[in-house]
C-alpha cells in the first residue's frame, strides 16, 4: 500500500481548475519532486496533501485513509501526527528562538522536551545556534530550524513548499545534503520546487501542467542520468 | 511553554500591549471614580442637599387631621402641643445618625404697644442639649435655616450673650416698626409681656420676614405654654423613596415582615417619619415632599449620570481593545497561520491570545483602579469639598466589567482566528 495515494483529486476555484483530476502515488520512504510553471498547480496540490485545504472531488489516501472527507479539526489532527511542512518564508516565529520554534511543534503535538529539540537541531548542524532569535540567523539556517522543527514529531510525510527558493547556492547544498540525508534514514519527502537542480536530486520527479500531471522523470540510482516519461 | 510564549509575546510587541492596558485603564480609571462617587455620591448629596432646610416636619396628631381636613396651613388650632421634654428622644431612634439638625417651634399671639396683634415664633437658634444616649448636640434654626442671610447684628446665641428676652426680626417686619438692632420691642402675651432686645435682622426671602423670632422659653413664657411646642422640622439624611418605601409610607401595615424590616432598616424619610412618630407622644412626622422628592430626583438623575458615563467609558474601552487586539491578530496572522499549520487547534491558538490580552487586562485594570480612586477624590475635593469614600464593593465590579469588556473587545479578533485559513496567510493564497 502506497503511503500517499491522489486518486482523481480536483480542486476547483470558480470556473479555474487548479488541480484538475490528479492522480499520484507516493511510496513510503520515496523522495518525490513536483515541478511545474507558476500557476500549474504545484502549491494547491501541496496543500491539499499537507491537509491544509480540501480538495472540490477525488480521493486523498494518506496510509489508508481518505483525509478528503475529514473536517477541520480531523485535519489538523492528520497534520500534527503524521505531516511535517517545511515553508519557502520558513516562518518560523519571531520571538521564539530556535529551540523554541522546534518546541512549539513539540507543545501542540504532545509535551515540549527542549532536550530532544536540541538534539533535533544538532541533527541539521544548529546545535551552537540554538539559543538565537530567527533574526540571528541566516537564511539556511532558518530553513534547517524549520527542517528540525518539521521532524521533531516524527512525521509520516515530509512537504517542503520551495524549500531553497529563498536561499542562496550555498545554502540551498546544505538543505538538498539534508533532504538527502534524511531520505538515506527512510523519510517520505514530497518537494515542491522550480529549481531543477533540487528536482534531480528527488527520486523521482513529477510535472504539473494547468492542473495536471504533465509528464513524471525518474532518476535511476541517483546517477543523474533522468529517464523521460511522457503521460497520457 | 504557553508562559514562556505569553511573556516573549508580551516582550515583542510591548508598545502594542502599552496601548491596550493604557485603554482598559483608560476605562477602568473612569468606572473606579464614577463607581466610587456613586456609591458615595448619596451622603455627600444629602448633606449637600440639607442646606435646602428640614425634609421633614413633626406636628401633634390632632393638629395633622385639622390640617388636612381644612387645609389651614402651619396654624396650630387645635389647641393641642407636643412635649417640648421629648425632643432628644429624636437622637434616640434607629436612624439617629442620619437626624442632622432639628428645632422646635412654638408660636403664641401677642399685642404689641401700637395695638396691633403679631406673632411671636419661638425657636431654636442654637441649642445645646444632652442627649439621653450621653451625646450632646447643638441644633437649631441657625443651621437649619442656613440661607438666611443678617443684614443687621447677628444670630441670636442662646448659649452666649443672648440668653434671656432677646428676638431675632425678619427685615420686612423691621422696616415696617423701622427697628434697628439694640432697640426694643415690647409685646403682650396671654401670660405675660417682655421686653425683647433686637440682636438681628434677617433676610428669609419668605413669610418669615414678617416675624419676630424668639427663644422657645421667652414664647412659652409669653403665652402661658412652658413644655409646649406646636411642631418640629427635622433635617434627615435619607434614602431616595422606591416602590417598597411609597407603600410604606401609604400603610405600614400593608408590608409583609421581610418588607417591613428591609424598609425600618432603610433611611428612607417615610421610615424616618414612622420611627420618630413612635417616640414622640401623639404626633404626626411627615415629609416635606419638594424637598424630599427634589432630594430624590437629584440623588437618581446624578447616580443615571455617573451609570452612563461608567458605560461610555467602558464602551470606548471596548472600541479601543477591540481595534487594537484585532491589529494584533492581523499583524500576527502568519504566526498563527503557522501554528494552526503544525496542528494547533482554534481553541488552544485563542486561550493564548485571549491570555496575553487578560494579562495586558490586569496591569491595565490596576493601574487604571488606582488612576481612578485619584480621579475620584478629585471630583469629591472639587465638588463636595470631602474626599471620595472608595468602597471595598468597586474592587469586584470594576474586576468584572475590565473582563467583560476586555472580552467583549476580543470578540472580532478571535472571530478573525478562528476563520484565519493557514493556506492564506502562509501561501499568500
Amino acid at each position: 500500500m502506497s503511503l500517499l495515494e491522489l486518486k482523481n483529486v480536483s480542486k476547483i476555484y470558480g470556473s479555474l481548475h487548479a488541480l484538475d483530476h490528479v492522480s499520484l502515488k507516493v511510496e513510503k520512504g520515496e523522495w518525490l519532486a513536483i515541478m511545474g510553471p507558476s500557476g500549474s498547480g504545484k502549491s494547491t496540490m501541496m496543500n491539499i496533501i499537507g491537509a491544509l485545504d480540501k480538495a472540490t472531488e477525488g480521493e486523498i489516501l494518506l496510509d489508508g485513509v481518505d483525509i478528503a472527507k475529514k473536517n477541520a479539526r480531523a485535519l489538523t489532527d492528520i497534520r500534527r501526527d503524521k505531516i511535517g511542512l517545511i515553508f519557502q518564508q520558513f516562518h518560523l516565529v519571531s520571538y521564539l528562538t530556535a529551540v523554541e520554534n522546534v518546541m512549539l511543534a513539540q507543545y501542540y503535538h504532545s509535551v515540549p522536551d527542549e532536550k530532544e529539540a536540541l538534539e533535533a537541531l544538532d541533527r541539521v548542524g544548529l546545535a551552537d545556534r540554538a539559543h538565537h532569535y530567527p533574526s540571528q540567523l541566516s537564511g539556511g539556517e532558518q530553513q534547517r530550524v524549520c527542517v528540525a522543527r518539521a521532524l521533531i514529531n516524527y512525521p509520516e510525510i515530509i512537504l517542503a513548499d520551495e524549500p531553497t527558493g529563498n536561499l542562496d547556492e550555498a545554502n540551498e547544498e546544505i538543505v538538498v545534503e539534508l533532504f538527502r540525508k534524511l531520505h538515506m534514514d527512510g523519510t517520505t519527502l514530497v518537494v515542491v520546487t522550480h529549481n531543477p537542480e533540487v528536482a534531480e536530486v528527488a527520486q523521482r520527479t513529477i510535472v504539473l501542467r494547468n492542473g495536471r500531471v504533465d509528464h513524471e522523470m525518474i532518476n535511476e540510482n541517483f546517477t543523474g542520468k533522468i529517464k523521460h516519461i511522457t503521460l497520457q | 511553554m504557553f508562559v514562556r510564549m505569553i511573556a516573549k509575546a508580551f516582550l515583542r510587541q510591548w508598545k502594542k500591549m502599552l496601548m491596550i492596558a493604557f485603554t482598559i485603564a483608560l476605562g477602568a480609571s473612569l468606572a473606579t471614580a464614577m463607581l466610587s462617587v456613586m456609591m458615595d455620591v448619596e451622603d455627600k448629596m444629602n448633606q449637600e442637599l440639607k442646606a435646602y432646610g428640614a425634609n421633614i416636619t413633626v406636628v401633634p396628631k390632632s393638629a395633622s387631621v385639622i390640617s388636612d381636613l381644612y387645609d389651614v396651613g402651619d396654624e396650630n388650632v387645635s389647641g393641642t402641643y407636643l412635649k417640648e421634654d421629648e425632643l432628644g428622644k429624636i437622637k434616640t431612634i434607629f436612624w439617629a445618625f442620619n437626624i442632622v439638625d432639628f428645632t422646635p417651634f412654638i408660636s403664641t399671639e401677642v399685642t404689641l404697644d401700637n395695638g396691633d396683634k403679631g406673632q411671636v415664633t419661638g425657636t431654636w437658634f442654637n441649642h445645646h442639649m444632652d442627649l439621653p444616649t450621653g451625646e450632646e448636640l447643638d441644633a437649631g434654626i441657625a443651621s437649619l435655616r442656613s440661607w438666611w442671610t443678617i443684614t443687621e447684628g447677628e444670630w441670636l446665641d442662646e448659649q452666649g450673650s443672648h440668653s434671656g428676652d432677646y428676638a431675632m426680626v425678619g427685615t420686612l417686619y423691621a422696616q415696617r416698626e423701622n427697628l434697628s438692632v439694640g432697640d426694643k420691642i415690647h409685646v403682650t402675651g396671654s401670660a405675660a409681656d417682655k421686653e425683647l432686645e433686637v440682636v438681628g435682622i434677617f433676610d428669609a426671602g419668605g413669610d418669615e420676614d414678617d416675624l419676630i423670632y424668639v427663644p422657645v422659653d421667652t414664647a412659652q413664657e409669653l403665652g402661658g405654654l412652658e413644655g409646649k411646642i406646636d411642631s418640629i422640622e427635622v433635617s434627615a439624611l435619607t434614602t431616595p423613596d422606591n416602590e417598597l418605601a411609597v407603600k410604606a409610607a401609604r400603610d405600614p401595615s400593608s408590608l409583609s415582615v421581610s418588607q417591613y424590616e428591609t424598609w425600618y432598616c432603610t433611611a428612607y424619610v417615610s421610615s424616618i417619619c414612622y420611627q420618630i412618630e413612635e417616640v414622640i407622644t401623639d404626633s404626626v412626622a411627615s415629609a416635606v415632599r419638594q424637598v424630599a422628592d427634589s432630594e430624590g430626583q437629584i440623588l437618581n438623575k446624578t447616580k443615571l449620570l455617573m451609570i452612563l458615563i461608567t458605560i461610555l467609558s467602558m464602551v470606548g474601552a471596548a472600541l479601543g481593545i477591540c481595534n487594537l487586539v484585532t491589529a494584533s491578530v492581523m499583524e500576527r496572522s502568519q504566526e498563527i497561520g503557522l501554528m494552526k499549520a503544525i496542528g494547533a487547534h482554534n481553541p488552544a491558538i485563542t486561550a493564548l491570545v485571549l491570555a496575553e490580552v487578560m494579562c495586558t487586562a490586569v496591569i491595565g485594570g490596576i493601574a487604571g483602579f488606582y488612576a481612578g480612586i485619584g480621579f475620584a477624590q478629585i471630583i469629591g475635593h472639587s465638588v463636595f469639598d470631602s474626599a471620595i469614600s472608595i468602597r471595598p464593593m468597586v474592587v469586584p465590579v470594576v474586576g468584572v466589567l475590565v473582563a467583560i469588556v476586555t472580552l467583549i473587545g476580543s470578540i472580532p479578533a478571535i472571530r478573525m482566528l478562528l476563520n484565519l485559513r493557514p493556506t492564506e496567510v502562509l501561501h499568500g493564497r
